[in-house]
């Protein structure tokens, strides 16, 4: 490229010659934006006051840029921006669709939550180790693994929110963050290097990496190729990834491990970037092997739902319950991929929406009784419902969604998957939908019992070392839950735009065209 | 250390392997080199002062805090990445200029910048790393 200058040289043949429009930008800004940003607050590292409030300003600009991308999405079809506008597949293509967008925007609508709930949480030598610079770094990985359309790159931004979370979840050193710390490190490790080496053996199959690339051969090549194997090591990885039973058990041994605001973070983003890969390639990659596989994912998913209800409620400890919950969750969104229905994967996709939310705002109301009770064990909380009512009635609203109840948002993409499992002929998997969402409301209703209704503990609790002792400000603790509990009651009650946003993202992914059509304008024709 | 002979040579050595390293990241662009090994050498550079005088005069001799540093690359390859946001193209797009500079013709670039920045981040980061661990030797 090193050509002096005045020499004409023909790039159509290597490059992108069309112009690339500014709202085209959408695409890259909030990546980009995310890295620049958590470079920025990481030399501000001293500055312990300022962080927070330079953080959520830097939160809500995300918001807008992500914003700005769904309704770009929305309105003009699937977006594709190849990187230094070499010709795709050999340049790095960023492709956002529906799916993708949505996924993007609710993930940063959450991290604003956390943003402001860590003004409380994390303290100042929280925020001197970085927790804001690792909180945009983890952001630039999860945007980045919704938005790219290279599949090593999604294994780069798996890499980028991996290190960032290691960062986050040792915050504080204590000896118990590092037990769970290890374990958390060690398997997901386990797993990157699974979709590593699933990642090799499909360039050596394919010699590409550009997704809309993989989904066009697959389909042409048939069974001349083994993509089966290949189907169920990134099954094997994604599974991992996302927590689903048999390879869940790192979730639960280290999620109630950090602050309370990381591991609601943790909950709400990780594994479903897990599940958003397993719908990128199981779904829109390799549909003929998926079917193969059909019966093995319905299976898992039955078993994840089941023995994740089930540890949550073997579990006194409110944040362990929370993440068998998650894992019960994780369960529910493998049951749309099961199908692979319009109607199955819409569900899956809403619910993936509704756990970001919910289970996030759930970690929250977890601290946040472990601060009115000085204590994370539902045996010694007590009382809250007496002495917190607010308080009380926003956990309530959480409970009920968490086990898809009417009128939250869980109810919907519960009913939905029911309905498509029903639809489908598989009985057993909309049974245990329903077992699992009563099974859920026992666990539940337990900590409900527990810790909201009991009359408080008079004996003073020992006080563990986990818990900050500052003292709860009401504004600026309720705001980010009341949000997140808004958008589960508002979606609850009016589901029908985002159902439709759900159903349009599912056709998508079956119908890779408009994906492929976004990478390729010509080949498609 | 301790010895002599390693203490008297390590300052010339360093200061020779960080001219050696801004080469190497110079010359990557069409040759074998640039930001990222060039970052090495530099970090290594540092690493053998640290060794053979101290922590202690590292963090004096380079000034800034090294994950500011790191901070600082990473700042620059985005900010060279964005560049390209002026000229119609998508993110990171090489863009070139020739200015003659005392008739030279000189080949600058959004290339140029962005492996400075993996250069300084990789100088920052590795530095960090081995700072620390030198500095837990010493106790």
């Amino acid at each position: 490229m090193a050509a002096p200058s005045g020499a004409a040289v023909d790039i159509s043949q290597a490059m992108v010659v069309a112009e690339a429009p500014l709202a085209d930008w959408l695409v890259i800004a909030p990546v980009a934006y995310c890295l620049m940003a958590g470079a920025g607050l990481m030399m501000l590292r001293k500055y312990v006051k300022l962080q927070p409030r330079l953080a959520v300003f830097g939160l809500l600009a995300l918001v807008a840029m992500t914003a700005g991308l769904l309704v770009h999405v929305l309105s003009g079809g699937t977006v594709t921006v190849t990187m230094g506008r070499w010709l795709p597949p050999f340049g790095i293509s960023f492709s956002v669709d529906i799916l993708g967008a949505i996924l993007a925007f609710t993930a940063s609508l959450v991290a604003l939550a956390c943003g402001l709930y860590a003004a409380q949480d994390v303290d100042k030598t929280g925020r001197r180790y970085g927790f804001y610079p690792l909180l945009f770094l983890m952001m630039a990985g999860v945007i980045g693994a919704f938005v790219t359309g290279d599949i090593f790159n999604l294994y780069v931004w798996f890499e980028v929110l991996l290190i960032a979370s290691f960062g986050l979840q040792i915050l504080g050193s204590e000896r118990q963050q590092l037990d769970g710390a290890t374990k958390y490190a060690l398997l997901n490790l386990v797993a990157t290097t699974i979709f590593l080496i699933a990642t090799g053996f499909l360039y050596g199959i394919f010699g590409t990496l550009n997704m809309a690339d993989i989904a066009l051969q697959a389909r042409e090549m048939g069974a001349t190729a083994p993509l089966y194997t290949l189907a169920a090591l990134y099954l094997l990885a994604f599974g991992m990834k996302a927590a689903a039973f048999p390879v869940a058990f790192w979730l639960p041994a280290s999620y109630h491990t950090p602050k309370v605001v990381v591991s609601a973070l943790f909950a709400g983003l990780l594994t479903k970037v897990g599940i958003y890969a397993l719908l990128r390639t199981m779904i829109m990659l390799f549909p003929e092997q998926r079917d193969e596989l059909a019966t093995l994912i319905a299976i898992v998913a039955v078993v994840t739902m089941i023995l994740g209800t089930l540890g949550a409620l073997a579990q006194t400890d409110y944040r362990r319950l929370l993440g068998y919950l998650v894992v019960s969750g994780i369960g529910v969104m493998l049951a749309g991929i099961a199908l692979a229905t319009p109607l199955g994967l819409s569900g899956s996709i809403f619910y993936a929406l509704h756990s970001i939310i919910v289970m996030t705002a759930l970690y929250m109301a977890a601290g946040m009784a472990a601060r009115i009770g000085r204590s994370f064990s539902i045996a010694q909380l007590g009382g809250i419902y007496r002495s917190h009512v607010l308080f009380a009635a926003i956990s309530l609203v959480l409970f009920l969604s968490v086990s898809g109840l009417p009128p939250f948002s869980g109810f919907w993409p519960k009913a939905v998957l029911v309905k498509a499992s029903l639809d489908a002929g598989i009985w057993w998997l909309a049974a245990s939908i329903l077992v699992t969402g009563f099974l859920t409301t026992i666990a539940v209703g337990r900590v409900w019992a527990h810790a909201y209704w009991k009359p408080a503990d008079t004996t003073p609790p020992e006080s563990p070392m986990m818990i900050p002792t500052a003292t709860l400000r009401p504004s600026a603790t309720y705001l980010p839950l009341i949000g997140l509990v808004a958008l589960t009651a508002v979606f609850g009650l009016y589901p029908e735009p985002l159902l439709v946003l759900t159903e349009r993202s599912a056709e998508q992914l079956l119908d890779p065209g408009s994906y492929i059509q976004s990478v390729f304008p010509e080949a498609a024709q | 250390m301790q010895t002599l002979i390693f203490r008297t040579v390590a300052p010339f050595l360093s200061a020779l392997m960080v001219v050696f390293s801004i080469f190497v990241l110079l010359r990557g662009h069409n040759e074998p080199g640039g930001g990222f090994i060039g970052g090495l050498i530099a970090a290594s550079a540092l690493a053998i002062y640290g060794i053979a005088c101290g922590v202690t005069p590292v963090r004096r001799a380079i000034y800034f805090h090294p994950m500011n540093i790191a901070s600082f690359g990473v700042m620059l390859g985005g900010a060279a990445g964005m560049i390209s946001i002026f000229f119609g193209v998508p993110f990171m797009t090489g863009l070139w200029v020739y200015p003659n500079i005392l008739g030279v013709e000189v080949a600058l670039s959004t290339v140029l910048f962005f492996d400075i920045g993996v250069y300084f981040a990789v100088v920052g980061t590795i530095t960090s790393v081995a700072l620390a661990l030198e500095e837990r030797d010493e106790i």
